[in-house]
């Protein structure tokens, strides 16, 4: 695991380090999110504004096809991380996972395509993963995180309320940390007894751990009269 | 039926209703969502298995088979729609909409189709004896699907022929079998421990 808590992202251990993981804005340093105080003129915007942005980039890596349009879009989206002002440890930390999956995939490219098809494809690659960068880098998890539950009002029309989709997010959050630790627990228990090569000893320990804390998270969502505002068409239960 | 005592006490104080409140449901969502994310940080060694092998597929076909299809489906939205806002729980630490360019994405978007596949055949179980076999073969079938989806989209964003990607996928089979193995396993052992965790249809 890398030391500093900007590329910690890779490892998990970013989560149970971090005391208040569970908080989103513990999350914020993994994004690299140096300066999401709105500096500049992609901090500013919206994030729906950005997600669109990305969206439009998206499709315009798999509509045009060439050489000159998928450098073209490269170089536009270095020049977007430009205007951000995205540290570069930020670019990097970014790019890392999928740094052998572009080298992988010019070189296959390159043998059957030849290099023009490579290039295309590496640059295409890295705008998305460059342009994804920018967008997290310059918008607070909080605010990624409400456009979700914003994206989720449609959902209503099959019975999910928006309000319960914030809470679940919230929810799953917070447990991650913990589910975390019960796997360490599990591990040294399995371990202790010689087993730390039995997937079965691991695992169904910890699947009926995680199901019981559910229930008992369940039962203390209900207790407090959490998810049980009335429904429009809440199944009563039969008589 | 004669009456008996039991039946009149019964009768008498409320029948303990089991009431399926939301709020069960949203924390057993949250918490497979949160365990996705847990299985796809941490790897397992198993046996001689020289590499360690990352649990993130055993967790998706693991929803499905304890939550149902609904639920499990829910569960693997949710750790998507999180991963994807850029919250680190993708396969080592992955985050972000970048995620969604990568070649494996087919696999990743199935997901929730899996999880549901193996849900809708798990809810249609009746004999607790057939529990393990039943599971297994839906999470096998659910392996199937998952490979449906995630080659063709390897091959499209990779740029190579289906038979490329489908030589790429053939190198995933092994460890894919023992993990449709291992989630019918632990889903028959969490069903035996809690036997009223489904809604069966």
């Amino acid at each position: 695991m890398r030391g500093d808590r900007r590329g910690s992202a890779a490892s998990g251990h970013a989560w149970s380090r971090s005391a208040g993981a569970a908080r989103s804005s513990g999350f914020a340093g993994h994004v690299g999110a140096a300066g999401t105080a709105g500096t500049t003129v992609v901090h500013r915007a919206s994030v729906p504004t950005k997600l669109a942005s990305l969206a439009v980039l998206g499709v315009a890596t798999v509509v045009l096809h060439g050489l000159v349009p998928a450098v073209t879009l490269l170089l536009v989206t270095v020049g977007l991380a430009l205007l951000a002002r995205l540290p570069r440890r930020a670019a990097f930390a970014g790019l890392r996972p999928v740094v052998a999956v572009v080298v992988v995939l010019g070189a296959v490219q390159w043998w059957q395509r030849g290099w023009m098809t490579a290039v295309e494809a590496a640059a295409d690659l890295t705008t998305l993963v460059l342009g994804a960068t920018v967008v997290l880098a310059t918008s607070p998890i909080d605010d990624l995180l409400d456009t979700v539950v914003r994206a989720s009002a449609p959902l209503r029309r099959v019975g999910l309320q928006p309000e319960l989709v914030a809470l679940t997010v919230m929810l799953m959050l917070r447990t991650v940390p913990a589910l975390l630790d019960l796997t360490a627990e599990v591990r040294d228990a399995a371990r202790a007894r010689g087993l730390g090569r039995h997937p079965r000893a691991l695992l169904v320990p910890m699947a009926i751990r995680t199901v019981a804390r559910a229930r008992a998270t369940g039962e203390a969502l209900a207790a407090r009269g959490i998810g049980d505002e009335p429904r429009p068409r809440s199944a009563e239960p039969a008589l | 039926m004669t009456v008996t005592p039991e039946n009149e006490s019964s009768a008498a104080l409320p029948a303990p209703v089991v009431r399926v409140t939301p709020a069960a449901d949203v924390a057993l969502v949250a918490t497979f969502g949160a365990l996705l994310a847990v299985c796809s940080l941490t790897s397992i060694t198993i046996g001689l298995v020289p590499v360690p092998i990352t649990l993130q597929t055993f967790g998706v076909l693991l929803a499905g088979a304890v939550l149902g299809a609904r639920r499990g489906a829910l569960a693997t939205l949710l750790y998507l729609a999180v991963g994807l806002a850029g919250v680190p729980v993708f396969a080592q630490g992955a985050a972000g909409l970048g995620v969604l360019a990568t070649p494996s994405v087919g696999y990743l978007l199935a997901f929730p189709l899996v999880a549901w596949v193996v849900g809708l055949a798990v809810e249609r179980i009746r004999h607790p004896r057939r529990w393990l076999l039943s599971t297994l073969a839906a999470t096998l079938a659910a392996t199937v699907v998952l490979y449906l989806i995630g080659v063709p989209v390897m091959a499209w964003r990779a740029g190579v022929p289906v038979s490329t990607a489908l030589a790429w996928n053939l190198s995933f089979i092994p460890l894919d079998l023992v993990k449709a193995v291992l989630a019918a396993v632990v889903g028959a052992a969490v069903h035996r421990a809690f036997p009223d965790l489904l809604r069966r249809r």
